[in-house]
């Protein structure tokens, strides 16, 4: 099914945040730090408060006070302490933007320095255990003696890979737009979740939830960086109660490498045994990330590891070096993405060390239960997607040998990675409703970020009420609807969905209740997931895909070019296949620009991202995608929820990476273990 | 961004007069450079002088069977002109390995040949930059540099020039036509961007108000099998790490003449001299241009990281000239 909101959207007329015609708007511009630690000894706004147009300026001194201020990022302005270059330790409010950004550079703010530490290793001193990884993952894991296994292998490798920061970097940028009216706060923000950014905004203003409401009809894309409010919904509320009137504030793409997230780098070492039939023997994934000195975010990178293979012999580990930098966060597939690649490119220089084939390796050590915990899978079909991907691949005959397939100036290669992603869902409400007219509203606080969620609830909303999909609409993105979770962890459909679907068919008995006659009011009926969420059964909820790369690598440049991107994944029951392809798709293109050219480089003299542009961090364009596919296999799996589904947010990009980088190794016998596989890794 | 005053000159006279009148002016073109510095605090002109109208948009044949391409044309026009893809495909391809379909049709030869360098610290306001700020060092040398400068770079600057379309010219010999508060003038390619010495601020040989006009393009007759190969981190819209421009002339298996420039090097659009005399009189064979690429790059001087741009570099000179045979 077309997007509902597709003619609205390419006609220009869909709203989004910064979009939304307000009377008296004024503009907001941060002023950021450029030391990466220290304490603001004096803020000077005199000369900007003395230019025609502008109506403040927002800092520590003087600050609005926050009811809040647990957390860091969101507690503008509440302390002298600068805690990583770039964090927002000033505002300024004019009657046009052009107006506040003069202003912004006329904002003096001296600073007391500190010495500062911006450098990830693996021998960092700093390096600490976290209680636990993102979200509530225990930090390690382990079971038997993985020296013992490494000693005794017949096959092993111990190999480590780094993989650099990335910064989410959605094409909408953060923006809000704030208006109080008599106490009450409504923001249109470009956020993944209205209700719980509605809560979140609350809190830091401590109003009840019921004063604060969040609009976000049209989503500019999240990957994870819009998944709770950014320092700008906070800053453009207090700017708006400065000055009583409403205030935009539209962050740019520089500042969106310093305070809306990104993904932490990763250093992991990863250990394989293997025995002469090639069955795993031991997997240890260990892993050295970093976090600000705020904030602890611990990326759950080696979670996939736990799942993925059978071994007696395993253990994971998480060590977080506290760093004067912005604090990381969730982007797509955090934990999965990079733990993935290490393991999957891990899994491949261990075939080639058992000489057997890489599907056939991940063939024979697919578990029957989750290998750490014992649960049953509710389904597993990783096997099937592999066997599926080879046959539509033209996999069977390849040859092994690397570096052995030229056309022209070209070697040719292929390779091969598993993805999975967790099945989450969250508790969530939803209304459902008919008019006299025949048609019927489903009601849910849910985002669309661009995913096609709101095309997807129609459709589950009209198969529930067994109506045509033209008779229904889904009114979504606003925090006065029934609560619902984020647009995030791939659960936004499995939870929004399971509302409606309760909802539905509470409407349905009423219908019959009312023997199908609709009174003048309508009829309205409410679903809520809460009961059916606890009592579910205990599972090992997972998707499996299988992707397949072919590369083709310049000998004299070193250029990558990934001829062919193949990617089958078995996800639960395909709700929207018009829109689940674009998912796929558009995570393994993301996959593919971490492969070969996505990286945030730190510079440590300065202690910030130095290359804050798209012309200088690299995403993939058209040119770099040339024969890309995803298709999947059906799952009829029990265990899920009421659709049968499982989330396609994410899997996409996990694996990517692996695949290519399997296939350059392929092509060109070269093993590049840290991303991304730039042109100077490989020539020469 | 600082306000300034915009306005539109219809002659060259103008614009330089229009010029002289303020402190800090700038002429404006397609704007694809410029207006992204001033956004950035990068540059701060009180005045901008649009160049856009003036009759300089048109692809002209010399007499002498060269080319004067006006320097309001738009890259997408020259790039698709019929007498730039006949006697100068180095040229057309080159302009359409730069940037988007979008800026090219934008951006103008004049403006494209004055665009800044995308080193990052150049484009930081908040650090040291000797281009941007003279005496306040230069972080680049002992920082990020993998993609900036193995030849001719100083003390000051490792910078490297952006321009794909004046590697190509330079490549060609072109002749740049200024008007200026001193009169008419012409400069020869290599020649109008300079090396950055102790003074990086000065990205070209131009005086102060001096506005580029023309650009003409000597006959060339075996530039009519000319290539350009651009080496970029992704296949589009990407800054070169290499590229080179190359035209080769061969007769009785000799190499009588030849032309080759390479980008993203140096601080001007790099002209391979020293390989090309090498290869004058040599046999058209690949160890001949292996010896003449190395004879060039006896000269680089590749800083920590970007070493890797010498043996690059090289293979994409053979690969060109090779193409060439």
């Amino acid at each position: 099914m077309n997007r509902v909101e597709g003619v609205a959207k390419v006609t220009g007329q869909a709203r989004y945040a910064y979009e939304y015609p307000v009377e008296g708007v004024c503009h907001a511009v941060a002023v950021q730090a450029d030391i990466p630690r220290g304490e603001i000894i004096r803020v000077d706004a005199r000369e900007a408060l003395a230019l025609p147009g502008v109506l403040a300026v927002l800092s520590c001194e003087g600050a609005p006070e926050l009811a809040d201020t647990s957390d860091y990022e969101l507690a503008l302005f509440q302390s002298r302490t600068v805690a990583y270059r770039g964090q927002i330790v000033a505002a300024v409010v004019a009657e046009t933007l052009e107006i506040a950004r003069q202003a912004q550079r006329l904002i003096k703010v001296t600073y007391r320095p500190g010495e500062f530490d911006v450098r990830l290793t693996g021998t960092h001193p700093g390096l600490y255990r976290p209680d636990k990884v993102n979200p509530a993952y225990p930090t390690d894991t382990g079971q038997g003696d993985v020296e013992a296994a490494m000693a005794a292998a017949d096959s092993s490798v111990d190999v480590t890979y780094t993989t650099p920061a990335l910064h989410n970097n959605p094409m909408e940028p953060h923006a809000t737009l704030a208006l109080w009216e008599d106490g009450d706060l409504t923001l249109y923000d470009s956020i993944q979740g209205v209700s719980t950014g509605r809560d979140s905004v609350a809190k830091v203003f401590g109003l009840p939830p019921e004063q604060v409401r969040v609009h976000a009809p049209h989503v500019g894309g999240g990957f994870g960086a819009k998944g709770s409010p950014r320092p700008n919904a906070i800053l453009a509320a207090m700017c708006a109660r400065a000055i009583r009137r409403p205030v935009k504030l539209a962050v740019t793409r520089q500042q969106m490498f310093s305070f809306t997230g990104y993904r932490t780098p990763t250093i992991q070492r990863v250990r394989l045994a293997a025995d002469a039939g090639g069955l795993l023997t031991a997997v240890a994934h260990d892993v050295v990330e970093q976090t600000s000195r705020v904030t602890e975010f611990a990326e759950q990178t080696a979670i996939a590891t736990r799942i993925m293979y059978g071994a007696p012999n395993r253990g994971t580990s998480h060590r977080l070096a506290r760093l004067d930098v912005p604090t990381p966060s969730w982007m797509r597939a955090p934990g999965e993405c990079p733990g993935m690649y290490a393991l999957e490119s891990a899994m491949d220089e261990l075939a080639i060390e058992c000489g057997l084939d890489p599907i056939e390796l991940r063939i024979r050590n697919d578990p029957a239960t989750a290998p750490e915990s014992g649960k049953p899978f509710s389904s597993r079909n990783l096997v099937a997607c592999l066997r599926a991907g080879a046959e539509r691949f033209g996999w069977d005959g390849r040859d092994p040998r690397p570096g052995i397939r030229r056309e022209g100036r070209w070697l040719v290669g292929t390779g091969v990675a598993a993805s999975t992603y967790p099945v989450y869902r969250s508790p969530c409400r939803a209304t459902a409703r008919v008019g006299p007219d025949g048609r019927y509203t489903v009601a849910v606080a849910a985002t669309d970020i661009g995913t096609g969620a709101r095309t997807t609830l129609t459709l589950i909303a009209a198969a529930a009420l067994g109506v045509p999909v033209e008779r229904v609409t889904a009114e979504i993105g606003d925090s006065a609807l029934p609560p619902a979770p984020v647009a995030g962890g791939s659960m936004g459909t499995g939870s929004w969905g399971s509302a409606v679907v309760l909802a539905c068919r509470a409407l349905r008995r009423a219908l019959d209740e009312h023997a199908g006659a609709v009174p003048d009011t309508g009829i309205e009926a409410y679903g809520d997931t809460a009961e059916e969420l606890a009592g579910q059964q205990d599972f090992a909820r997972h998707a499996f895909g299988a992707q397949f790369a072919e590369v083709r690598v310049d000998t004299g440049t070193g250029e990558v070019r990934v001829s062919r991107l193949l990617g089958v994944f078995a996800a639960g029951r395909i709700i929207n296949p018009k829109t689940a392809r674009s998912q796929f798709i558009g995570g393994m293109t993301m996959g593919l620009g971490m492969a070969l050219m996505e990286e945030s480089v730190m510079d440590h003299e300065f202690g910030d991202y130095l290359n804050h542009d798209f012309a200088q961090y690299h995403v993939p364009t058209i040119a770099d995608i040339r024969d890309i596919d995803a298709v999947w296999i059906e799952e009829d799996d029990a265990h899920l929820n009421p659709m049968g589904s499982k989330g396609i947010g994410e899997i996409g990009i996990v694996g990517t990476a692996a695949a290519i980088g399997n296939a350059v190794h392929h092509a060109t016998g070269r093993r590049v273990r840290d991303l991304p596989i730039r042109i100077d890794r490989l020539v020469g | 961004m600082r306000p300034f005053v915009y306005r539109r000159a219809t002659d060259a006279q103008g614009a330089v007069a229009t010029f002289e009148a303020a402190p800090h002016a700038m002429y404006l073109g397609g704007g694809t450079n410029l207006v992204d510095l001033m956004r950035l605090g990068v540059a701060s002109p009180d005045l901008l002088v649009d160049v856009t109208g003036l009759p300089y948009d048109q692809v002209e044949e010399t007499p002498g069977g060269g080319l004067r391409i006006g320097a309001a044309v738009r890259n997408s026009d020259l790039a698709a002109d019929a007498a730039v893809r006949r006697s100068y495909p180095v040229l057309s391809q080159a302009l359409l390995a730069g940037a988007s379909g979008q800026l090219r049709n934008l951006a103008t030869v004049g403006g494209n040949l004055l665009q800044r360098t995308r080193c990052p610290y150049f484009q930081d306001v908040s650090k040291p930059c000797n281009k941007r700020d003279p005496g306040s060092g230069c972080p680049a040398r002992e920082g990020e540099h993998h993609n900036l400068a193995i030849f001719g770079h100083s003390a000051s600057c490792v910078a490297t020039h952006p321009s794909d379309m004046a590697v190509a010219m330079a490549a060609l010999g072109a002749v740049v036509h200024v008007e200026g508060p001193g009169g008419p003038r012409r400069i020869g390619m290599p020649g109008l961007h300079r090396l950055p010495g102790d003074t990086p601020e000065r990205d070209t040989v131009l005086e102060p108000g001096e506005l580029i006009v023309a650009v003409e393009l000597p006959a060339l007759p075996y530039a009519a099998r000319s290539r350009y190969r651009k080496v970029r981190e992704r296949a589009s819209f990407a800054f070169a790490v290499v590229a080179v421009a190359a035209a080769l002339d061969v007769a009785d298996g000799v190499v009588r003449d030849c032309r080759v420039a390479l980008g993203g090097v140096a601080h001007v659009p790099w002209r391979a001299e020293l390989l090309e005399t090498t290869l004058r009189g040599a046999p058209a064979t690949r160890e001949s241009f292996v010896v003449a690429a190395e004879a060039e790059f006896a000269q680089a001087r590749p800083l920590r990281d970007n070493a890797y741009k010498v043996p690059l570099a090289r293979n994409v000179i053979v690969g060109v000239l090779e193409e060439l045979l």
